[in-house]
């Protein structure tokens, strides 16, 4: 595990660097925008590593409440395993295939539904007990870092190409603001938060965010249709090229996000680590000795 | 059942009567709210039309401030004497505490909005164009949808340093869809442009899903000491 870390590090960095090379001089310019498209290279991967940190964070909340009792944990699973299930039968039936967007392809929502037991099972599997906390926060810092990238370079290239920096009431603009706001008020309370269950606290923030989104989501869109607002990405179809660049610079940040992510949840480990060190030590009333601080310890 | 509603109502009148007492929450809302209104006059000072299209925003951000005032001494009595401690250590359901401040604080703040929607008519010169009635279910579910996710983590804020200024850094965020339905449909209420029923369908999924997860988590809440 410890000789992992610095053979990914550079795996990364020569990733990060084939894809911007391929960003900026390989994929080919856009006939209407010009040059200026290329910044969604970096707006599109960021946006969806941020969404699957702030899912991960979403699950590690939920096991983490559901882990308090035998019983919310054995009735948390059923249900996760009838969403997966239920959602992923329900996206063939003909009734719910037409009301979905065009598209959109019923296998892919299925894929999609299907990935929440996934998630839930193998996060439970892999971090039990308070490291699925340490998780959750880790997601949730890195997550916000992604999702400010988001917000930054969104308008970058809306000024040019919409002639505004943000268009107020567009679904996704605002959507992703709010959930921004959300994960930054969550991390404000793990902040100022004087009680010794701020994971409890946390994770039932988390859990209202996640209720949140998709009624942001809802009533953004009545809204929109109301008042027609610029449509991002103009639709269509991609160049295969671009399609190509684009997943390549997908890839480069998902390892970056990863390897941002491992040290971060290292770095908490060893922190919490510390501080039980420490309160064991004023419990005692005796200075700890020195193989007691866990500071050169390797990670299993 | 029984035992949660004779807690509830015990608990709701036990605060409905010092409320009535010391009239202390009520006293610095409605100040509150007053300044909020009288400020925003002065700021825009606008023409009726205009006024219209604006005054939705202005009542319910004014109400959102001065709702966040009275949350946040829904708890804070509590904590004297260390009544909270004693709660917890009781056979009473949880959930009764939670229910009997959420509808303790949603009468307060219905209270309040009876007081100051007059005036505010009287301020901005508001003339309604739209079917009034409607009115009524947003302003009924908009200020639950306020105070069910406010009294939660008003009680989730009684564990961090300064907690008067964390309520509304965690209520604000979470509120943004409740609030854009309450402002969007008093508007179209007020204009008369569009129907209002989406809004009011909305608040009502918003009041649904946040008062099941207020009531699925709060007991966690309140034992997170």
């Amino acid at each position: 595990m410890k000789r992992l870390f610095p053979i990914l590090s550079i795996v990364t960095a020569i990733l990060l660097a084939y894809a911007l090379y391929q960003a900026l001089v390989i994929a080919p310019t856009d006939l209407q925008q010009g040059d200026v498209y290329r910044i969604i290279y970096y707006h599109v991967p960021s946006a969806w590593t941020a969404f699957l940190l702030f899912f991960i964070n979403f699950i590690a909340s939920v096991q983490y409440l559901a882990s308090a009792k035998p019983s919310s944990r054995t009735a948390a699973k059923w249900i996760v395993l009838a969403i997966g299930i239920g959602g992923a039968i329900a996206c063939f039936l003909p009734q719910v295939q037409h009301r979905l967007p065009p598209g959109m392809r019923p296998s892919a929502v299925a894929t999609t539904v299907l990935a929440i037991p996934a998630f839930y099972f193998l996060i439970g599997k892999f971090f039990p007990g308070e490291q699925l906390d340490v998780l959750a926060v880790t997601s949730a810092e890195v997550g916000v870092v992604f999702c400010t990238i988001v917000l930054v370079t969104g308008p970058i290239w809306a000024r040019p190409v919409w002639g505004i920096w943000w268009a107020p009431g567009d679904i996704r603009l605002t959507s992703t603001l709010v959930l921004w706001l959300i994960y930054v008020s969550y991390l404000v309370l793990r902040r100022f938060s004087t009680s010794a269950q701020t994971q409890t606290l946390a994770a039932a923030l988390a859990v209202f965010g996640a209720l949140d989104v998709p009624l942001v989501y809802l009533s953004i869109w009545f809204f929109r249709t109301q008042h027609p607002q610029p449509v991002i990405g103009g639709g269509g179809s991609m160049d295969p090229r671009m399609l190509h660049v684009l997943l390549i610079n997908w890839l480069a940040f998902l390892c970056f996000g990863f390897l941002v992510c491992w040290s971060r949840y290292r770095l908490e480990l060893l922190h919490r680590e510390v501080e039980e060190a420490h309160a064991m030590k004023s419990l005692e009333g005796g200075t700890p000795t020195k193989t007691s601080l866990p500071l050169n310890r390797s990670p299993q | 059942m029984n035992s949660l509603c004779a807690v509830t109502l015990a608990t709701l009148k036990k605060d409905i009567r010092l409320e009535w007492r010391s009239k202390d929450a009520l006293n610095s809302m409605l100040f509150f709210s007053l300044l909020v209104v009288v400020i925003f006059a002065f700021a825009f000072d606008p023409l009726a039309e205009e006024s219209r299209q604006i005054a939705g925003g202005l009542i319910w951000v004014a109400f959102l401030f001065a709702a966040a005032v009275a949350l946040n001494q829904t708890w804070a009595r509590e904590l004297r004497n260390q009544v909270l401690d004693a709660y917890r250590v009781s056979p009473a359901p949880a959930n009764a505490l939670f229910l009997a401040k959420a509808l303790g604080n949603f009468i307060f703040v219905s209270v309040l909005e009876a007081l100051m929607a007059p005036l505010f008519v009287v301020f901005y010169n508001l003339h309604v164009l739209g079917p009034v009635w409607q009115l009524i279910p947003i302003a009924i579910l908009g200020t639950w949808a306020l105070v069910v996710n406010g009294t939660f983590f008003a009680a989730m804020s009684l564990r961090t340093r300064s907690r008067e200024i964390m309520l509304p850094l965690l209520l604000f965020p979470i509120s943004i869809p409740a609030v854009l339905g309450m402002v969007a449909g008093t508007t179209a209420v007020l204009t008369g442009d569009n129907p209002a029923q989406f809004y009011i369908v909305l608040l009502l999924t918003y009041d649904v899903v946040f008062t099941t997860a207020c009531l699925g988590l709060f007991e966690t809440v309140l034992h997170a000491e």
